[in-house]
Formats: C-alpha cells, sequence, structure tokens
C-alpha cells in the first residue's frame, strides 16, 4: 500500500530500528546504579567508610567486566565512552605514542580523525568495508622500511554503519607479519552486544568498548589495555585508573555498564539467533517488495554481518524526505551514521566500499534491530518503509497528490 | 492547515512561526543548511540553527534541518561567481528565493504533505483575478517584495508570509512579549555566504580571477586604476583612487574583458531606458504607467513597458524620466502599486 503524508495522523505506533545510535537502559544496569546515584555516593580515591564502599563496588564491577571482555581486571581502564576509548588508543596517550597510526577508511570518526590528525595513514577497505589485508601489509611494510614505523593500527571488529564484521585474526597476523611488536586497537563498540568478545576482541591488544550500545549508561566505556601495551594518560590528573585515566571515576555508570554487560552476555546465544531471524526477515520483506530496495552489502562466502544489522539503499530516492516520512510513521532508523547528525552528509564508510566498487546510489538505509524487537515491529517497520518508498517514486513519476482535502487531522 | 514554517534563527521568522502557531494551524520549523563554508552572518551559522531550534521548543514546534547546500552552491554562488567575472552585479537573495527557497523548499514541503510554507519575509501576496502575486510588505523601510520578485503564482498560492502585515517594531514588540530569545537580534544583512571580514573581494578572488584595470575618463585619458574591475558596479563613486579633479566623478561603464572601468559626470549615467533579460510575467503583460524598483532598497519609480517578447523572455522598460543606468545582472521588478507584476534581469548597454 502506497502511503501518503496527508493521509496519515500522528502514528499510533513506534518502532524503533535505530539500535546502533543508542539504546534504552536495561532494568538491570538501572537498579545496580540507582544506590550510587544518591546514598553511596563516596569516591573510591578517598579512605573513610562510603569511599571504601565505592572502591568495593568499582573493584567488583570491573571484575565482571574483565570476565565478559576477556581480560584481567588491571587491563580495563573506564572511560567516558568509545570515542574517548578510541582516540586514547590511536593516539596512545599524551604526548601520542612515537611512529604513524594506521586504520582502515571505513573506521568510526574517533578512530578516523584521530589518525589524521596524527598524520597517519589510512588503508583501503573491500566493497564490504572490511580492510584490505594485502594493502595494510603494504603500508605496514612501507612504514617499517622509512624512518618513522606504525605506531598501532587500528581497525574495527564490526563496521558501525553496515555491521560488516572483520576477521581480526587474520589483521593481527598481518601486523604480525609486517610489523612486529605494534599493537593492535579494534573499535568494539558495534559488536560488544552481539559477539563474544573473550574469543573475537582477543588478537587486539586494545579494544574499545560502549556502555550505551547494549543497555549501559550513557557517558560510560571500557579501554581494554593488555598487558605489555605502553600508554600514556590522555587525561593526566590525580592518576586514577592506575595512572591511564585521571579524574573521579564514575561508580555509578561502571557498575551499570557492568550490569548491562554482563546481561547481554548471558542472554546472548539466544538473542543473537532470535534477532538474527528478524533482520532476515526484515531484508527479505523489503526486497520481496517491488519499490526498488537493494542490499548494500551482497551477501557473498565468508561474509559476516553482525545479527541486527540490515543496511540498504532506495535507488531514486532521496534520503532527507525519506527519513523525515519514517519518522512521521513512527519508524526511528538512521541513514548512515547518527554521529554527525544535524544535516545529511555523504557517508565516508559508503564512499570507501564505493571506491572498492560497490554500487552505493540512493538513499542508505541503517535498521539496526535490539534484544527487545519483535516479529511485529519487523512486520511493521517493513510496511512503513515500503509504503513510504512507494510514495516517494510515485510522486517522483510526476504522480500529484491530491490537493488538500482536509481529510488530515 | 499543516504549514512548514523556515525558521532562519532571525526575529522575523520567529515571529512568523508564532503568528501561525496563534492562529491555530498545525507548524512545523525547518532551517535550511545552504553555505558549508566559514560564514559569520547571514542564515547558516550554527548559532542561528541553535537559536531556530530554541525558538521552535519555545514555540512547541517541532524542528528540522534541510540540507539544500548542494542546491544552494549551483543555483547561487556559483552564478554569483561567474556574473562578477562577466562584470555582472548579480543578486544572490533573488536567485535563492527562486530555486532554492519557493522552489526546491515549497516542492519539499508539498512532498511531506504541507498545504504551506511560510517564511518570515516581509511582504504579502496579494490575489488580482484569481491570480496570486507578491506585493508589498506593510513596513515600507524592511520590504522584500524586490528579491521575492520571481515567484510564480502557483509558487505564491502556496506562501504565507505571516510578518508582511506587520511593522518591524510590531515584529520586536510580539517577540519581547513572548520572550523569545530572537527578540533582540540584529537584522542579517548583506550576502549570507560572505564574511563581513573577508568580503566580497576574499570571497570571489578564491573563486574566480580578479584583475586589476585602468580607469578612464569619457575621452579615453587614463585617470587612475583599480585592483579588481570585477569588483567595480555602474553608479559606484568611492573606492576608485582617481587623481586630480575635484568633480563628481561616477562610474558609467565598466568593461572587464578589457580591464576598463569609465567614469564621468552624473548625467552620462542617465538612460531613458532599460533592456531586460530573463523576464517573467505574473499575468499578462502590464499596461499602462507602472513602478519600477532597480536595487533592493532603492525606490520604485514610474515607467511603461514599451515591448515584451514574452516568448523570448526579454523587455524594454521606458522611464516616464531618465534614470540612473542600472548595472548589467541587476534584478529590475515592476509593480502596479504595491503589487508585484513581473521582473527580470537588466542587461549589459
Amino acid at each position: 500500500m502506497v502511503w501518503n503524508p496527508r493521509d496519515h495522523d500522528a502514528p499510533t505506533r513506534v518502532v524503533d530500528l535505530d539500535h546502533a545510535a543508542t539504546t534504552r537502559l536495561r532494568p538491570e544496569a538501572r537498579s545496580a546504579m540507582e544506590p550510587f546515584l544518591a546514598d553511596r555516593y563516596g569516591n573510591p580515591s578517598g579512605i573513610h567508610a562510603a569511599a571504601r564502599d565505592a572502591l568495593r563496588a568499582l573493584d567488583e564491577a570491573r571484575e565482571r567486566v574483565a570476565g565478559v571482555l576477556g581480560c584481567t581486571p588491571g587491563e580495563v581502564v573506564l572511560t567516558s565512552g568509545g570515542t574517548e576509548s578510541d582516540v586514547h588508543a590511536v593516539s596512545g596517550g599524551m604526548p601520542p605514542r612515537p611512529g604513524v597510526p594506521v586504520c582502515a577508511a571505513a573506521e568510526h570518526h574517533a578512530v578516523l580523525r584521530t589518525v589524521e590528525a596524527l598524520d597517519g595513514r589510512v588503508v583501503d577497505v573491500d566493497a564490504a568495508g572490511r580492510v584490505d589485508l594485502d594493502a595494510l601489509g603494504g603500508t605496514l611494510e612501507s612504514l617499517a622500511s622509512a624512518d618513522r614505523g606504525a605506531s598501532v593500527v587500528s581497525v574495527a571488529l564490526a563496521n558501525n554503519e553496515l555491521g560488516t564484521v572483520v576477521d581480526l585474526e587474520a589483521v593481527a597476523s598481518v601486523v604480525r607479519r609486517t610489523a612486529p611488536g605494534v599493537p593492535l586497537h579494534t573499535d568494539a563498540v558495534q559488536a560488544a552486544p552481539w559477539l563474544d568478545l573473550r574469543v573475537r576482541s582477543a588478537p587486539a591488544s586494545l579494544v574499545s568498548v560502549s556502555g550505551h550500545k547494549f543497555g549501559g549508561p550513557r557517558g560510560s566505556g571500557v579501554l581494554v589495555v593488555r598487558g605489555g601495551v605502553e600508554l600514556r594518560p590522555l587525561l593526566p590528573g590525580g592518576g586514577q585508573e592506575r595512572g591511564r585515566r585521571s579524574g573521579s571515576v564514575d561508580v555509578a555508570g561502571a557498575v551499570g555498564l557492568a550490569a548491562a554487560l554482563e546481561a547481554a552476555s548471558v542472554e546472548r546465544s539466544t538473542v543473537v539467533e532470535r534477532v538474527g531471524g528478524l533482520r532476515d526477515r526484515l531484508v527479505g520483506r523489503l526486497l520481496g517488495a517491488d519499490v526498488g530496495v537493494r542490499r548494500t552489502v551482497e551477501p557473498t562466502d565468508g561474509l559476516e554481518v553482525l545479527p541486527n544489522f540490515a543496511h540498504v539503499r532506495v535507488p531514486g530516492v532521496e534520503v532527507e524526505p525519506l527519513l523525515y516520512l519514517l519518522d512521521e510513521a513512527g519508524l526511528r532508523v538512521a541513514s548512515a551514521s547518527s554521529c554527525s547528525s544535524g544535516a545529511h552528509r555523504a557517508s565516508h564508510v559508503l564512499e570507501a566500499v564505493a571506491s572498492a566498487g560497490a554500487v552505493v546510489d540512493g538513499a542508505a538505509l541503517r535498521l539496526t534491530l535490539g534484544p527487545e524487537t519483535t516479529a511485529d515491529d519487523v512486520d511493521h517497520a517493513a510496511e512503513v518503509v515500503v509504503g513510504v518508498v512507494g510514495y516517494l517514486l510515485d510522486r517522483r513519476s510526476g504522480g500529484r497528490t491530491p490537493a488538500a482535502s482536509g481529510g488530515r487531522r | 492547515m499543516r504549514v512548514l514554517v523556515a525558521l532562519s534563527g532571525g526575529v522575523d521568522s520567529s515571529v512568523a512561526a508564532a503568528e501561525l502557531v496563534a492562529a491555530g494551524h498545525e507548524v512545523v520549523g525547518v532551517t535550511l543548511r545552504l553555505w558549508g563554508g566559514p560564514s559569520d552572518r547571514g542564515c547558516c551559522s550554527v548559532a542561528d540553527v541553535e537559536d531556530a531550534r530554541r525558538v521552535a521548543a519555545q514555540l512547541g514546534l517541532e524542528h528540522h534541518v534541510f540540507d539544500f547546500a548542494e542546491r544552494f552552491h549551483a543555483s547561487v554562488v556559483e552564478p554569483y561567481v561567474r556574473a562578477h567575472a562577466d562584470g555582472r552585479t548579480p543578486n544572490p537573495c533573488v536567485e535563492c528565493n527562486r530555486s532554492v527557497k519557493f522552489d526546491a523548499l515549497l516542492d519539499r514541503a508539498d512532498l511531506l504533505g504541507f498545504d504551506r510554507l511560510a517564511t518570515g519575509h516581509h511582504a504579502r501576496i496579494a490575489w488580482v483575478e484569481g491570480r496570486a502575486h507578491v506585493a508589498r510588505g506593510a513596513d515600507a523601510a524592511k520590504d522584500q517584495s524586490y528579491v521575492l520578485h520571481p515567484l510564480t503564482a502557483a509558487a505564491a498560492g502556496r506562501v504565507l508570509f505571516p510578518v508582511g502585515d506587520l511593522g518591524k517594531d510590531e515584529v520586536r514588540r510580539r517577540a519581547r512579549a513572548l520572550g523569545l530569545r530572537t527578540a533582540a537580534k540584529p537584522d542579517s544583512q548583506d550576502t549570507c555566504f560572505i564574511t563581513a571580514s573577508g568580503g566580497r573581494e576574499a570571497f570571489l578572488s578564491e573563486r574566480t580571477g580578479l584583475h586589476p584595470g585602468e580607469v578612464v575618463d569619457v575621452d579615453g585619458a587614463v585617470v587612475g586604476r583599480v585592483d579588481a574591475v570585477e569588483l567595480v558596479t555602474i553608479g559606484q563613486r568611492r573606492g576608485l583612487a582617481l587623481a586630480g579633479g575635484a568633480d563628481r566623478r561616477y562610474v558609467v561603464d565598466v568593461d572587464v574583458p578589457a580591464r576598463r572601468v569609465v567614469v564621468g559626470p552624473p548625467e552620462r549615467l542617465q538612460r531613458g531606458t532599460v533592456r531586460l533579460e530573463q523576464v517573467a510575467w505574473n499575468g499578462p503583460v502590464p499596461t499602462g504607467t507602472v513602478l519600477v524598483q532597480t536595487s533592493a532598497h532603492g525606490v520604485a519609480a514610474p515607467a511603461v513597458v514599451a515591448s515584451s517578447d514574452v516568448d523570448a523572455g526579454d523587455a524594454e522598460v521606458r522611464w516616464l524620466r531618465p534614470r540612473p543606468r542600472v548595472a548589467a545582472g541587476q534584478s529590475v521588478v515592476v509593480y502596479d502599486g504595491d503589487v508585484v507584476r513581473g521582473g527580470g534581469v537588466a542587461s549589459a548597454g
């Protein structure tokens, strides 16, 4: 059915398919945090009873985080979120780690802009957004033979726009071969809720995670710094976090992040299967409707995509009116990455995959499911997208809406 | 009605939105992102978008940002640069209204299901024999009908100018009464994509060649030099650094390819007619005496439309009394009383 903005009142149903942007605080996180937002407000750096209480909670949170991420508690640096973790890992702190930082062209801006700011090198990706291993090896070899070697290699475990997963062990093996001793960093912000990081992030010695992507509080994050990797503080000061990150530690944030991460980890295997099935159902309905919706990344052998990601494009449709009308119809989605909100700019990820031969024309839609997404949500979302796209295509081919009939309201 | 109101972050569009809400319309606010380059005034700075968003929130409106930067660049900025390179004096606000606000944005409003597009322009809509026309706003000093002249009857019929009936003082009084944060904000002036610090010269020198030239008098004697012939406008008097002669001399001709500026006494500027191109009439070609305005803040002088080839889009306007020559590229707007009947741009020569 073709949707028409003139026939619709305010939506009766809202469906959130923008979980890659952020998520609702999980009940486990909320109840774990509540005591630390008021009564148990001690600063863990102090020595009195309230401080010791906070430190105990912090220690426990750190252990729980370490358990899910597969590292020791001492390797967990609590940060303000994914961006801080990325900037810290890539720069190496202040002053920056000597040498040339290297990343892939489809990295999150927190990594890409840091690499650019430090005059680093950006390596091409394939049509699915995964780093080109030959190009990476070539870049690292050429740096090794120059005066300044690589300082760090940063490759996200899963791309934050397309959801494509990288074989991190293969990346690590290229780094070991062409730049031995250079730390590998992975931005695991999108992957954290969906992949077992104990295994999947193990090849990296620096790992970024952000709390609010899996039901933790915003403003909480982790940088895993495995033993042996040198890191200066990005924020010098009172020397918290073993001197790696100063500032009074946000105990409530740490406790909330730990609770959410653990809850997500416990339910992961069942949720991944269910959400993956719903994602396939959504994509099937979008492609099956006759409105020209296409997958941005076509499935190929060996392609792994996060189970909650559906990235599609709609040729012949402008993205701005599409997003406006989807929002008006109660469907929350993103065009590319939500981090450069406001107006809609071309996505550097789509540009990067386009230069590797991917076809990216049309309006791009990133639909990302969450653990609470239902089959009804997915069916409704597909109906809305197909209806709105049908309307826009209809209008584009010269069809006019009937003059204001007063039928709305 | 469902009304999309364009909020620039200024006081006029803020009050326009408030008037629409008070009238009981279903209103949504939008701010256009037009210019990606540096700007320290006008309608696209981050601070202006923030003002627009806060005003929308005060009025209980949803607020969106639409990105029309590509369209703006292609239909306003590029022609602006080309016109200077050709020695014409363009009016980018007219082009923006023609191609961006009352074409692309109006189409967008329709596509999204809005019945009307509203802006904070000081102008009114007059219906003459069933056709909608742009007409002068109530505040003569703030009237913007000149820069709105390209609106077609179809466009004018889908547009609302809620502050067109108000004086500027009244607009500010209403903004204060509502506690809008834009109440005391200074009016935007000049070209929004040109910085006050660098000016036209810095903007154009990065995008097209600026060439020094000689200044000659009407007998051909060299009397001075200019740094950039592209920046000299017919009728200009200042900034020429002429040698000798305390007499009043004006630019009477600019020849960019020859890199030459001609100055002369004011009577050499006088013309009995002005030729127009890219002419569009809203309704039939006017007969009888009309009022013709040749700059945004100029006076309208009586004239007749001596001839008009509607298909070719050109026309000749004959002044009742001779008028100073109009620089090529300037918009020339024909009024019947306060009602815009059409317009075009002045031809060279």
